[in-house]
């Protein structure tokens, strides 16, 4: 598994979510979607679970969202990560469809890390919207990952 | 004749062993696995050499292979494991009876030994490549189980208004019970509610005594069908229902990716549990709720039917989960909280301690008993009765 240059873990892009990635890199956040039925899906998978469709695209949706829950880690984590702890981690939920959730960092700043925020300040139902942060891997390789800026910075 | 009832009552469990629980133990997981088989084989009478059926968890480092070539077995002629963790416990042992019940086996073993108390934590390991959900989780930080759950029990206290109280009341019912149990690892270390809210965050909004122990030991129980039961050195305890349960777009562990998060494997095993049963959670007397994490105590209440969804926090009050003055007395052993954590494999020898009326925490008369697997995972359940 690759690690950012720093030590924090790297997502896998794995060919499934490729679209995704793509997507991040061009700075756009990208849900799978099904074209038969047009139910959008994360994480991604082959097949459709409500048509069994496995004819699938990539389609840009709307980069806000809300805080939908959120942790705030203590130690014993791993190096990288209890440097920075205690930090927040949440649970967004996409405006274009609530029930499309993801895990991220929140960011008082587009410039920020994952320990930026006071996790003190983190309210459930905060608004949020994405950014394009490109981490890069102790092995050369790069990937944009969206973090999520607070509309209403503490 | 329907079809659940070639199951219910057909089976009983008729012998429960446990190896000694330490942070440390010196014999390897097969050796302890291999002690704790022999020791409920024992306990129920039969001869290792009878064992025909092995069932135990995919997690279970101890091969079937392993443990006939040690413990004497003749002909095996049923061996399955059961997948996600904690979610496996109660389908081993509903996989050993439905091997029984239909004729498969006569003899049937499910046990689980680990030594995660002196081990590496699996969360530590990061040679492996990531795979879906984890990629869309652990890079930001989400790393360990206790992160994960913590995740939902801050949606759920947001929803329903439940507080740290309501968990430290779970976590000190469960340890007070432990401080009844000689062979619990907490035994002799009570627990002030000032204790929980002064110790360390893990991750908030849980802290240190929300989390499970890690422990070292190993477990088994004997299945056969239920016309043994006279010959049975000890009160049978009959496997009256099982279910296993996977709820629609359920991810493992982070289980955020679906319509309804709140709403996890406990409530699909329930839909089947208590369709396969005779009674109802109003005529359960004893519960053994999968605690690797406080929350899921509460999570599970809910889920199986013993009060609305979002009131398993005033279930928690007034000492409701204490053996001696509750209506839902709660892991009367001590649980994976406060008893030993293998994978909640004790729950189920503790409950059927409590259909033998053989525990440290006997709840009077207890005539029927829940025993439930990890909620937040692909789970399983099982309905034992006296
Ligand atoms: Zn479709």
């Amino acid at each position: 598994m690759a690690s950012t240059t720093d030590g924090f873990m790297m997502p896998l892009v794995a060919e499934e979510a490729a679209g995704f990635w793509e997507g991040t890199a061009a700075g756009e956040l990208r849900m799978q979607a099904c074209s038969s039925c047009g139910t959008l899906r994360f994480p991604p998978r082959p097949m459709c679970p409500r048509c069994r469709s496995t004819e699938r695209h990539w389609q840009a949706v709307s980069s806000s969202a809300t805080v939908w829950s959120f942790v705030v880690p203590h130690p014993p984590l791993l190096p990288a990560y209890q440097a920075v702890s205690p930090y927040a981690v949440a649970v967004v939920a996409l405006d274009e469809d609530p029930r499309l959730r993801l895990v991220g960092n929140l960011l008082d700043t587009p410039d920020g890390g994952i320990g930026q925020v006071d996790p003190a300040s983190v309210k459930i139902g905060e608004a949020v919207d994405a950014v394009f942060v490109t981490l890069h891997g102790d092995n050369g390789s790069q990937v944009t990952v969206p973090r999520w800026l607070r509309r209403h910075a503490s | 004749m329907t079809r659940s009832s070639v199951f219910r009552d057909a089976t009983v469990i008729a012998g429960v062993a446990s190896t000694p629980f330490a942070k440390h133990l010196e014999p390897s997981e097969a050796e302890l696995a291999c002690t704790a088989i022999v020791a409920a084989c024992a306990d129920a009478g039969i001869d290792p050499s009878e064992v025909d059926a092995l069932c135990s968890y995919t997690m279970e480092e101890t091969e079937e292979v392993e443990i006939a070539r040690n413990i004497g077995c003749g002909d095996v002629t049923f061996f399955s494991q059961v997948g996600y963790g904690g979610g496996a416990g109660c389908g081993t042992v509903g996989h050993a009876a439905m091997a029984v019940a239909t004729g498969q086996a006569e003899v049937a073993v499910a046990w689980r030994s680990r030594k995660r108390g002196s081990g590496p934590r699996p969360w530590t390991n990061t040679t492996s490549p990531l795979q879906t959900p984890a990629q869309w989780t652990r890079p930001f930080g989400l790393l360990r189980p206790v992160d994960e759950i913590a995740m939902l029990t801050r949606r759920y206290m947001h929803e329903y208004g439940a507080t740290r109280d309501h968990l430290a009341n779970v976590a000190m019912a469960v340890r007070r019970h432990a401080n009844l149990n000689p062979a619990a690892i907490m035994h002799d270390r009570p627990m002030t509610r000032e204790d929980y809210m002064s110790a360390r965050w893990i991750s908030e909004p849980l802290c240190l005594y929300d989390n499970c122990l890690e422990t070292d030991g190993a477990l088994a129980c004997v299945v056969v069908a239920a016309d043994r039961a006279p010959d049975l050195p000890h009160p049978a305890v009959y496997v009256h229902a099982f279910a296993q349960g996977l709820p629609p777009e359920h991810q493992t562990m982070v289980n955020y990716f679906c319509d309804d998060p709140l709403t996890g494997p406990a409530w699909a095993c329930a839909k089947r549990l208590w369709a396969n049963a005779d009674f109802g959670p109003a005529d359960v007397d004893v519960l053994q709720i999968y605690d690797a994490f406080s929350p899921l105590v509460l999570l599970s209440l809910e889920g199986y039917g013993f009060c609305k969804r979002g009131e398993a926090a005033g279930l928690t009050e007034n000492g409701n989960l204490e053996f001696d003055r509750g209506k839902h007395p709660v892991n009367t052993s001590g649980g994976g909280l406060s008893e030993a954590y293998v994978h909640g494999f004790n729950l189920i020898v503790e409950g059927v301690r409590q259909m033998r009326g053989t525990s440290t925490a006997q709840v009077e008369g207890a005539e029927t008993c829940l025993v439930t697997s990890g909620e937040g995972v692909p789970t399983s359940a099982l309905l034992l009765r006296r």
